[in-house]
């Protein structure tokens, strides 16, 4: 090999280039907007979330209540879909 | 190979064929041998100004002819007769020459006699760059250029593919060495790891290998490791995305232990050994850089242990008074298998006075029962690593793995009125009410007894776990023999 060459290694990652997302814009009013509130089943996140869902309520907004099965695990793909199905703003709650 | 090659080289149809370096003195010797033949075409595998007076004299310094022939001696000499091989003899025996080439009186001066000498495309030299032009094709990954001026290890720090220790370049050559270490293809997958839910190959698992320090024998049980971790038992994820700081561990059984080198005696559970240091690094190399847990990202340890850079041995079956761990869960006899559970750093349990069953298992009691907090029940897991000095005790008492676990859970009952909140001016604790009955420390199955240590010292260690069963992790165990 000469002096110069460059050494050769193998990826040892995914190979996924990080895609390059761009987030929402921040709605500038939940008029109209299904919102839903997500529960991740850590301690005391409902606590968080139906304080959240009582403060919405006063200004006129209902919310749909989701709640992964355990906040260990990621969540099912079903919930997911069902989540932006149903859905235009989440609030996800990870309190402890 | 040869097949594929002889398109790529270009050998005459018909008549001989000679394969030479000018470093071999019998090379040399028959020098004027060949000159001498009416019809011969001649490969030079390093001076291609050697050998002088041939016609038909070819360069094979890239060494492409010597492959396709499959030259392991030179010189070589082999006769083609319509586009085939119809011989082939090697070294310098002057009448086989005479009868091989049909030319009498070849070499009259010459010895009887000469052996030939390796070919140039067995130079341990050539090993490496010859591996790669032979088998690199059957690599996958993405290649990666590390400039010559480049330091290669302060390269591989950058591009974040390190634990925060040294590791190995990962250059094709050290790769395919792994991957011999498994009769496995490169493209199958081992598993989805997470926590980015990425198909493992393994080709991948064999780079991380490499990164780690393994040889090519430890890959199966790396292999089997990855598969154990990426389970839903287990759950890979949630352990590393968890707060706590515990990570996987993995216990291996069986004659691969001895295999291959592992340590199940003195320092068993610390440093010094290959095996069981670079093993569980590789799955945890996996882990950050084909699932893409790192700390500070998915890895939400608060705190963390050192055993997170790697955390394996074997259990010291031949010394133990039990049955192996893996043939306790469900493994036969006589297989290699390992068991990965999620685990803190070991603590030490100390005691050296207790000489009967009943006395040492309450110590061991104590211990397990501080495992993630004195007061808390029900939740965590833990691990025991029995000492041999303890383990004799149960030996000598008759007391198998099974007999052990009773004993223990039989201790491992907790008083609600010592746990409950603000019992002993702690506040933590289980809520006050409830039935006043003694709740057990673990769930079933919750705690696993191992054996491992050196002779003297009467110190077993608790491992302490991480949040149990099906919403948490649970021990797994697989087989290492599908993946030799």
């Amino acid at each position: 090999m000469a002096v110069n060459d460059p050494i050769v290694i193998l990826d040892p990652t995914d190979e996924s280039a990080a895609d390059s997302r761009t987030a929402l814009e921040r709605p500038t009013s939940l008029d109209g907007l299904r919102v839903g509130l997500l529960d991740i089943s850590k301690a005391r996140g409902d606590v968080f979330l139906d304080r959240l869902a009582e403060l919405l309520a006063e200004r006129g907004i209902t919310v749909r209540r989701y709640a992964k099965p355990t906040f260990t695990k990621p969540m099912p793909p079903d919930l997911r879909r069902e989540i932006t199905t149903h859905c235009d703003v989440v609030i996800e709650a990870l309190a402890d | 190979m040869s097949t594929e090659r002889n398109a790529a080289v270009d050998l005459p149809a018909d008549g001989l064929v000679a394969v030479v370096k000018a470093d071999c003195p019998t090379c040399r010797l028959v020098e004027p041998v060949l000159a001498a033949l009416p019809q011969v075409t001649v490969f030079t595998q390093d001076d291609p100004g050697f050998p002088a007076g041939i016609r038909d004299r070819r360069d094979d310094t890239a060494l492409d002819t010597s492959l396709a022939l499959e030259v392991e001696t030179v010189p070589t000499l082999v006769r083609f007769a319509g586009g085939r091989e119809t011989g082939r003899i090697v070294g310098w025996l002057r009448e086989e020459w005479q009868e091989f080439t049909g030319v009498g009186g070849l070499g009259a001066d010459l010895p009887e006699y000469r052996p030939g000498c390796g070919s140039r495309t067995l130079d341990p030299d050539m090993a490496e760059e010859l591996l790669v032009r032979t088998r690199g094709g059957s690599l996958r990954s993405r290649r990666l250029e590390i400039a010559a001026l480049e330091d290669e290890v302060e390269a591989l720090y950058d591009r974040g593919f390190s634990d925060g220790l040294p590791v190995v370049p990962p250059t094709p050559a050290r790769v395919l060495r792994m991957l011999d270490g498994t009769s496995r293809r490169p493209d199958e997958v081992v598993a989805v790891v997470p926590p980015n839910l990425v198909e493992a190959t393994v080709e991948k698992v064999a780079i991380n290998a490499v990164l780690a320090g393994c040889r090519p024998e430890y890959l199966p049980v790396v292999l089997a490791a990855v598969e154990a971790a990426c389970t839903d038992e287990f759950n890979a994820h949630g352990l590393l995305a968890t707060t706590w700081g515990a990570g996987p561990a993995l216990c291996v059984n069986g004659p691969i232990r001895a295999e291959i080198g592992m340590n199940w005696a003195g320092n068993a559970l610390g440093q010094g050994n290959r095996a069981n240091s670079t093993i569980g690094r590789a799955l945890q190399l996996v882990i950050r850089n084909v699932g893409g847990g790192r700390p500070q990202e998915v890895d939400r340890a608060a705190l963390g242990h050192p055993g997170k850079l790697g955390f394996c041995f074997a259990e010291d079956e031949e010394g133990s008074p039990f049955e192996p761990l893996a043939q306790s869960r469900g493994v036969p006899a006589g297989r290699s298998a390992v068991t990965v559970f999620a685990a803190e750093g070991p603590r030490g349990l100390a005691d050296q006075i207790s000489r009967t069953p009943e006395s040492l298992a309450r110590s061991l009691a104590q211990g397990l029962r501080s495992v993630c907090h004195w007061k808390l029940p029900g939740g965590f897991d833990a691990s025991l690593v029995l000492c041999p000095e303890h383990g004799r005790t149960f030996r000598e008492a008759g007391w198998d793995r099974a007999r052990l676990h009773r004993e223990l859970d039989e201790l491992l009952l907790l008083d609600r009125a010592e746990i409950t909140r603000g019992a002993g001016g702690i506040a933590e604790g289980v809520p006050a009410g409830g039935s006043a009955r003694p709740i057990p420390k673990f769930r079933p199955g919750g705690y696993m007894i191992m054996h491992a240590g050196g002779g003297a010292g009467m110190f077993s260690a608790i491992v302490g776990g991480w949040a149990g069963g099906p919403g948490g992790s649970a021990p797994v165990t697989r087989e290492v023999d599908p993946w030799r």
